[in-house]
C-alpha cells in the first residue's frame, strides 16, 4: 500500500474499512443482519430464537445452502442448472424404488442413484459443451424430462406416486444415517441437563431434550459451505472456475481446460441435488414424484442474493450460504411472526431486488465495470 | 540486429486454404532473436491467418515450420506455447472480473502442499505479480485488483510480462496498439522494446506504420496472402511501407488530397 504513494495519482488510496467492506459477499452480509434484525424487533417472544425455533430455521437453510453450493460454483464456471428441481425429485424416487419396490439394500440404492445422477449432470454438461447450446434450454429440457420419468416411473411400477416404507427398510443400514441420522446427542442431554435447552415435559419422551441432535443435513450443508469456499479460493482448480465463467476462449488460449470444468460442476452440482434428495428422502421415510418442484430457482436466488454474476466468473460460495440463509430464516420466520405466509414471497422479492442492486453497484466498484 | 545469428522462428513457403479461398500463398518469414519484427498488412491481408499458423491454432496447407533449427508440427497452440511460442490476442489477453494476479498465473497456478492437499499458493503468485508489475512500470493498488480497472494498455503489459515470465522466446502480439490511446500506445511499445532487449524475438503484427517504425528492426508486408519482402530498418521509408500495404499506387493519391493524414 505504501508505494502506491508514488505511483498512479489517479489511483485513490483505499482505507482499510471501506477495503474489507467491499467485498462480493457484502449484499449477503446486509441482507442476513437486516433479517436478523427485524425479526429479533418483531419475533423475539415468539419461539423463534430459543432452541427448537433455531434448529428449526436452520434446517430450513441448510436445504438451500446444499443446492446453493453446487448451483452458484456452476454459475461461476459460466453455466446454469435448472433441472435441480426435477433432480431432487427424480434422485429420491430413484432411491424409493431401488430399495421399497426392487428390494435392495438401502446403501446400494443411495450410492446407485448418486452414480446415475452423477452421470445425468455429466451429460447435461456434455451436451451443453458439445453443441454450444445455452446451458438454460438444455437443462431446461432435463428439467421435464427429469420430472416426467419421476412421475411416469411410480405410476408404471406401483400406480401411485408417493413411495413410502423407505424408513423401514433403512433400519440398520450403514449408509442411511450419513444423510438421515443426527449428531451430538450427548451435547444437548448435557445441554438440557444445565437447563440451558428446554425437555419434554408430558408424554412417553418426557425429560428428553427437545433436541434429540443435529440432522446431518445441516452437517452436509456445513461440509458443502466450506469444501465449496476452498476449492473456489485456495485451489488451482478454483481459479479455474473463475476463468472458465470469467472469459472461456481467453481461458482456452492459456491452456485451462475449460470443458472438463464446466462438464465437472454440472457433477457437482447434480452431486449436491442428489445429497438433498437423500436427506430428505431419509427424513420422510418416502419418496414423492412433486419433491423438488422450484428448487431450481430457489438455489439460483440465494445464489445471487449472495453476490454471484448471473453471466459467470464472480461469485462467493460464503455469500451463497448467506443468501440460502436469509431464505430459511425470513421463510421460517414469517411463520413465527404470524405474517400471512403468502407475503414471504413480497418479502423475498424486495430482498432479492435491493441485495442485487447493492451486490452490481458493490462489484462494479471492485471489477471497474462500466 | 540479426546478422550472424540463426533465426529462432522459420517459416517457408507457407501455404493456407480455406476451401477456396487462398488465405496465404506462400509466405516466407525469419524471425531472430531479439528483434522486433513487425509484420504490416492492410485488413484481409492475410496476418491474423499467418500468426495463427506460427502459434499452431491453424495448420498450413503447405511449407514449413522451423523453430530453434528444426521442423515443428503443432497440432494446438499448447503445443507452441510448450515450444516457448507465447501469443498475447488483443481483447482476450485477460478475464477483467478476475484479479491481476489470477490473470497472471492463469492455466500456470503456483501450488504449496499441506499435507495431500495441494494449494493455490496466493502469497507466491501475489508477490511475483507485484514485482512484475513494478519491472514493467504499472502500479498496482494490490496484487488482487481485478483487471477490469486497468486501462487497454496496462491490460496488454501485463499480458506481455505474463509471457515473458513464463519463458515465452518467442511473443506474438496481435495489434497490441489497434484499440488504445497515445499514451498507452507509448506503453506498450516501451513494454516491447524491454522484452526484445531481453532476447525475445517479437512478432509485432499492426497497420499503424508509425508504431511500427518506432520499434520495428524488420518489417515485413504482407498484402493478398503473398509477402511484399522484408527490409531493415533504415533501408526503408515509412511512406514506402505505407504504399506497399496499400499494394498499389492509389493510395498516394488519396493521401495526397487528404493531405498526408492517412
Amino acid at each position: 500500500m505504501s508505494d502506491t504513494a508514488t505511483g498512479d495519482e489517479r489511483v485513490k488510496e483505499m482505507s482499510g474499512f471501506r477495503k474489507a467492506l467491499i467485498r462480493p459477499e457484502l449484499g449477503g452480509i446486509v441482507g442476513t443482519v437486516a433479517v436478523f434484525t427485524f425479526f429479533l424487533l418483531f419475533a423475539a417472544d415468539s419461539g423463534m430464537f430459543n432452541a427448537q425455533g433455531i434448529m428449526n430455521w436452520s434446517t430450513v437453510s441448510a436445504q438451500f445452502m446444499i443446492i446453493a453450493v453446487g448451483a452458484c460454483m456452476l454459475m461461476i464456471a459460466g453455466e446454469f442448472d435448472l433441472s435441480v428441481g426435477s433432480m431432487i425429485g427424480f434422485a429420491g424416487m430413484s432411491i424409493a424404488i431401488f430399495s421399497v419396490t426392487l428390494g435392495w439394500p438401502v446403501w446400494m440404492a443411495i450410492l446407485t442413484t448418486f452414480a446415475l445422477c452423477i452421470s445425468i449432470g455429466a451429460l447435461n454438461g456434455y451436451i451443453v459443451i458439445k453443441t454450444g447450446l445455452p446451458s438454460f434450454i438444455v437443462t431446461l429440457a432435463a428439467l421435464f424430462i427429469l420430472r416426467g420419468f419421476t412421475i411416469f416411473f411410480p405410476q408404471t411400477i406401483e400406480r401411485r406416486t408417493i413411495i413410502g416404507g423407505i424408513d423401514d427398510a433403512a433400519e440398520g443400514d450403514w449408509l442411511a444415517p450419513i444423510f438421515g441420522g443426527e449428531i451430538g446427542q450427548p451435547i444437548f442431554v448435557w445441554l438440557a441437563d444445565l437447563g440451558l435447552i428446554d425437555v419434554f415435559e408430558r408424554g412417553n419422551r418426557a425429560g428428553e431434550p427437545v433436541i434429540d441432535g443435529i440432522p446431518m443435513l445441516i452437517v452436509w450443508a456445513i461440509a458443502l459451505v466450506i469444501f465449496g469456499h476452498i476449492v473456489l479460493t485456495r485451489t488451482r482448480f478454483g481459479n479455474w472456475i473463475f476463468a472458465a465463467g470469467g472469459d472461456a476462449q481467453a481461458a482456452r488460449y492459456v491452456g485451462v481446460p475449460v470443458n472438463r470444468v464446466k462438464i465437472l460442476m454440472f457433477m457437482f452440482t447434480a452431486f449436491c441435488a442428489t445429497v438433498f434428495a437423500t436427506c430428505q428422502v431419509m427424513e420422510f421415510g418416502s419418496a414423492g414424484a412433486d419433491r423438488g418442484v422450484l428448487k431450481e430457482f430457489e438455489a439460483i436466488i440465494a445464489v445471487v442474493i449472495g453476490g454471484a454474476l448471473l453471466t459467470g466468473g464472480y461469485g462467493s460460495v460464503v455469500g451463497a450460504a448467506l443468501g440460502a440463509l436469509i431464505f430459511g430464516v425470513v421463510q421460517q420466520g414469517l411463520f413465527f411472526a404470524g405474517v400471512e405466509s403468502s407475503l414471504f414471497r413480497v418479502f423475498l422479492g424486495v430482498i432479492l431486488l435491493f441485495a442485487v442492486i447493492l451486490n452490481t453497484y458493490i462489484r462494479r466498484i471492485i471489477t471497474g465495470e462500466r | 540486429m540479426a546478422t550472424g545469428r540463426a533465426p529462432i522462428v522459420e517459416m517457408k513457403n507457407i501455404e493456407k486454404h480455406f476451401g477456396s479461398v487462398i488465405a496465404l500463398n506462400g509466405v516466407t518469414v525469419e524471425v531472430y532473436p531479439g528483434e522486433c519484427h513487425c509484420l504490416l498488412g492492410d485488413n484481409g491481408a492475410g496476418k491474423s491467418t499467418f500468426i495463427k499458423t506460427m502459434s499452431g491454432v491453424h495448420k498450413p496447407t503447405r511449407g514449413e515450420i522451423f523453430f530453434e533449427g528444426k521442423p515443428m508440427q503443432f497440432d494446438d497452440p499448447r503445443d507452441a506455447i510448450a515450444a516457448g511460442i507465447a501469443t498475447v490476442y488483443q481483447d482476450l489477453a485477460m478475464i477483467p472480473l478476475m484479479s491481476v494476479s489470477r490473470n497472471f498465473f492463469m492455466g500456470n497456478e503456483p501450488l504449496r502442499r499441506i499435507g495431500p492437499i495441494r494449494l493455490f499458493d496466493h502469497d507466491h503468485a501475489n508477490r511475483v505479480t507485484m514485482e512484475e508489475m513494478k519491472k514493467m512500470g504499472i502500479n498496482l493498488r494490490g496484487p488482487d485488483q481485478a483487471v477490469g480497472t486497468l486501462s487497454g494498455g496496462e491490460r496488454q503489459t501485463v499480458a506481455i510480462a505474463r509471457a515473458v515470465h513464463f519463458g515465452a522466446k518467442v511473443l506474438i502480439l496481435d495489434e497490441p496498439t489497434s484499440a488504445l490511446g497515445v499514451r498507452q500506445t507509448a506503453n506498450v511499445l516501451a513494454t516491447v522494446d524491454k522484452v526484445r532487449k531481453k532476447g525475445i524475438a517479437v512478432v509485432f503484427i499492426t497497420h499503424n506504420v508509425r508504431h511500427a517504425m518506432a520499434v520495428g528492426d524488420r518489417f515485413t508486408v504482407l498484402n493478398r496472402g503473398t509477402t511484399l519482402g522484408t527490409a531493415q530498418r533504415g533501408q526503408i521509408t515509412p511512406e514506402e511501407l505505407q504504399d506497399m500495404m496499400a499494394g498499389g499506387q492509389e493510395l498516394v493519391a488519396l493521401e495526397g488530397s487528404l493531405g498526408g493524414t492517412v
